[in-house]
């Protein structure tokens, strides 16, 4: 069952895998902060993954500049997610199970919108042409763009964590992770702070579906696979950690390429076992504080 | 008591004409209809004893569902009869409830729901990918249905008639079940999770008793699945599936006996509906989700009685107002 | 023989001690009352003594037998019951529901999924029995989301009561209640026989000091002051606790 692999092609993995960790950290790092700070199972997030890369390859297919087009997706999608949270998740505070199904239920509205508009084929623009190429080293060939993605993922890592570590906002955000009924006491405005988390959430998302576009593709379904990657990913780091996220983004990345190659039946397992074994081990996730 | 008796003819009433309905309906693709209704009754009755009674909403059982599935279908595939098939299947899925539950009831709320949601996609992922045991996308085939003592379940009256009996045993069981003391116990253990603690109960136990008992009410109804289809697919392990069935149990009204079973009957006929005139089921699943969270968020049944009600009283404020009149006296 | 014994019992919440080495001893049929301003750790201790909270060192006793690594949920099947200050009842349910619900905590009934539990009458006439003992039998099938403050706070204690507890701890019993109210309670826990032990946390101590035959002052997590009625109220400490801040 388990497929012989070549280290050169274990180099490629290895590539592949960082560029799939970098883009699941965008994706599960504002999925973490939302379900740590808000509590909310935002089953949405995959979506904005998707709408996000779809909203970029229309930018893109218009001549709009790569990054360009990643930021403006990004931006649109902070609008989407305000809205969202602002006219229909705030009127279901601390209530799990109508948020679940109404998260859901736009889930569902996405990704049949986008059928319809985008069609069922998959859309994979090219890259930034100054990262067409490929970067040698060690006697092979790099795909630049994959590199660049993790690039991106640990320029935001790190503006991410100094916003949480060093500013007064990040403090806030920490606070309201840690304890959210004590943060609302100490005249935290929870409400402006959980709105401006979902923003920043559903625009890391959007940015994640651009950058990935060129790698991954976009096309339906795509929603629905990315986020049980990102529920993986903060099952495993523990929620509202960054650095967990971080840890188990490329934990992720890493077992997605290297099970897909060399146990092509049963990645998806594979993918799920370091999961299984956190929640027994230590449910409350590896970065995860234990709650008193 | 006379509430009781009105009751008890409802009931009379409801199983002479679910018993007689193949005589009355004739049409072959109603009764199917029908059946389907009843089958995903006992999928929705299933999921209800979490979420209803104990407060623990999975969003998982499309993969407990498909184990039941593919598991009898694969046996059926290898060559053992359909009691052997559908025996080890239960099992199966009893055992995997089991594993479901040590591992999702480390936590409850939230936590719950989003271990459910990724042991549900593990097994989607099993169903889609391990295509050597599942031949993936393409699904397995079911040959044939069942014969119990020689009953012949091939045409729609028949096995219409099958199911119909399942679901009446679901929802007797259920019945007695809610009524029992281990009923009130995980009742209890939804509303005061530590209140039944300090009073003795080992609220850990009786929800995995709980996820256990809805497991397997999952495992029938989804035999009953692939006998109605003769056909399993990855697309039933899929998140849409438990969505579905939860939309069922919520629309209802959960906690109730007949919520699931409402439900189950609406989303049905819905999607039978729907599907015959566009192909966007998701699109409008989604949307009925979004208007019941926003305007009916007790369920449909209740949610429906409250909005009939203030409708009523509107108009009927209306009325009186146009004619001042002595009938109001009389109509209270 | 001794009823409860608590010992060196420490826990800290990140890196607030909030039970600091207390030691316990409490004789058979008892009332002792613990006493201390908020935040005194009252509470806490009580969730340690129950199991909710594990200690971070330290031995819990009940009639001799080291309870301290007993599940919580067993904890009543061994004799001890508890209150609550913060009301948790099943607001859904009837008043005799609640206490049905106390009965069966404690009896291998409460597995049992293929009876009526209505049916049960031994169990429900229980149930009664002990709504009868703190004056509510006559509301029994009322739903408890239609009861006054005072009359949950008996419900509460019926269905301590009903699990005929050896030791029953109850966390401020007055809390909330006015001034009736508060001396029906009174009188209901004066009633209560003595072969069951009573400790009692209470934040106001006037309230509670006649019904008490020794006290303990917390504070801070600590025992300050530990004595008979007279010898707390005389020590200097307690003033202290009490008036020094």
């Amino acid at each position: 069952m388990m497929v012989q692999i070549t280290s050169a092609q274990a180099a490629i993995l290895a590539v592949n895998s960082i560029a799939l960790g970098g883009l699941l950290f965008l994706l599960s790092a504002g999925f973490s902060l939302i379900f740590g700070l808000m509590r909310i199972p935002n089953l949405v997030h995959g979506s904005f993954f998707m709408l996000g890369g779809y909203f970029g390859v229309t930018f893109l297919d218009r001549g709009v500049n790569f990054w360009l087009a990643a930021l403006l997706s990004a931006a649109a999608m902070a609008v989407i997610g305000g809205l969202i949270e602002r006219f229909l998740l705030r009127r279901l505070e601390g209530q799990i199970l109508p948020q679940v199904l109404l998260t859901l239920g736009l889930a569902f509205i996405i990704a049949d919108i986008c059928l319809m508009v985008w069609t069922g084929d998959p859309w994979q623009p090219s890259p930034p042409p100054e990262l067409r190429g490929t970067a040698q080293a060690f006697g092979m060939f790099f795909p630049l763009y994959r590199l660049a993605i993790l690039g991106v993922a640990v320029v935001i890592a790190i503006a991410l964590w100094l916003m949480v570590d060093r500013t007064r906002l990040g403090a806030m955000i920490r606070a309201g992770v840690d304890d959210p009924v004590i943060a609302r006491v100490m005249g935290i405005k929870v409400s402006q702070l959980f709105t401006l988390i979902f923003c920043l959430g559903a625009a890391l998302a959007a940015f994640a579906g651009v950058m990935g576009a060129p790698y991954l593709s976009v096309y339906p379904g795509l929603d629905f696979e990315m986020l049980p990657l990102a529920l993986i990913v903060v099952i495993l780091g523990g929620t509202g950690s960054l650095l967990g996220a971080l840890v188990g983004s490329f934990l992720i990345g890493f077992l997605y390429n290297f099970g897909q190659a060399m146990f092509p039946d049963l990645a998806y397992v594979i993918l799920f076992l370091p999961m299984v074994l956190v929640l027994v081990l230590r449910p409350q996730g590896l970065f995860g504080r234990v709650e008193a | 008591m006379s509430g009781n008796r009105f009751r008890s003819v409802g009931v009379a009433i409801a199983l002479v004409l679910l018993a007689t309905l193949p005589l009355w309906v004739g049409n072959s693709y109603y009764i199917n209809v029908a059946s389907q209704i009843l089958l995903f009754a006992v999928f929705a009755l299933a999921l209800n004893v979490l979420v209803g009674y104990a407060g623990l909403v999975s969003l998982g059982h499309a993969g407990l569902f498909a184990i039941a599935g593919y598991a009898a279908a694969l046996m059926l595939q290898a060559g053992y009869g359909h009691l052997a098939a559908d025996t080890a299947a239960v099992v199966i899925t009893l055992a995997a409830s089991a594993i479901f539950a040590v591992l999702a009831l480390r936590s409850t709320g939230i936590g719950f729901l989003m271990i459910t949601l990724a042991l549900g996609q593990i097994i989607w992922g099993i169903a889609y990918r391990w295509a050597s045991l599942t031949n993936g996308d393409n699904g397995i085939n079911v040959a044939t249905r069942p014969a119990p003592f020689g009953i012949n379940l091939t045409g729609a009256p028949g096995f219409y008639f099958a199911t119909l009996l399942v679901f009446l045993l679901a929802l007797a069981s259920m019945a007695v079940f809610v009524r029992s003391p281990f009923g009130a116990s995980l009742r209890g253990t939804r509303d005061q999770p530590l209140r039944m603690n300090a009073l003795g109960y080992n609220v850990w136990l009786i929800r995995f008793f709980a996820v256990l008992f809805s497991g397997f009410w999952t495992a029938v109804s989804g035999l009953l699945f692939i006998y109605y289809n003769q056909f399993i697919s990855p697309q039933v392990a899929a998140l849409t599936t438990s969505a579905e069935i939860l939309l069922m149990v919520i629309s209802g009204g959960t906690a109730t006996l007949l919520g699931p079973v409402v439900g189950a009957a609406i989303v049905v006929v819905m999607k039978n509906v729907v599907s015959a005139y566009i192909e966007r089921w998701n699109l409008v699943l989604g949307v009925i989700f979004v208007l019941i969270i926003s305007f009916m968020p007790d369920g449909l049944v209740p949610g429906s009685v409250r909005l009939w009600r203030w409708g009523w009283q509107t108009v009927r404020a209306r009325l009186d107002g146009w004619i001042s009149s002595p009938v109001e006296e009389h109509g209270r | 023989m001794t009823a409860l014994v608590v010992q060196g019992l420490s826990k800290s919440f990140g890196g607030l001690r909030v039970t600091a080495n207390v030691s316990l001893t409490v004789a058979p049929g008892e009332r002792r009352l613990i006493i201390g301003p908020n935040g005194a750790g009252k509470t806490t201790l009580f969730n340690l003594i129950t199991g909710n909270i594990t200690p971070d060192s330290g031995s819990i006793s009940l009639f001799g037998r080291d309870i301290t690594r007993v599940p919580s949920h067993r904890r009543p099947h061994l004799g001890l019951a508890r209150t609550y200050q913060i009301i948790t009842l099943f607001p859904h349910d009837t008043i005799l529901r609640n206490v049905t619900l106390a009965l069966l905590g404690l009896l291998p009934l409460r597995w049992n999924p293929l009876v009526d539990l209505d049916r049960k009458e031994a169990i429900v006439a229980r149930a009664r029995e002990a709504l009868a003992r703190v004056g509510l039998d006559n509301i029994a099938e009322r739903p408890l989301s239609q009861t006054s403050y005072g009359e949950r706070r008996r419900v509460e204690i019926a269905m301590a009561l009903a699990q005929n507890p050896k030791v029953l701890l109850l966390d401020e019993p007055y809390a909330g209640l006015s001034i009736d109210e508060r001396q029906d309670v009174q009188k209901l826990l004066e009633k209560i026989p003595r072969d069951v032990t009573i400790v009692m946390i209470e934040h106001n101590m006037d309230v509670a000091l006649d019904f008490a035959d020794r006290i303990t002052l917390l504070h801070f997590g600590e025992v300050i002051v530990e004595g008979t009625r007279a010898e707390v109220v005389a020590d200097p400490r307690t003033r202290e606790v009490y008036l020094g801040d």
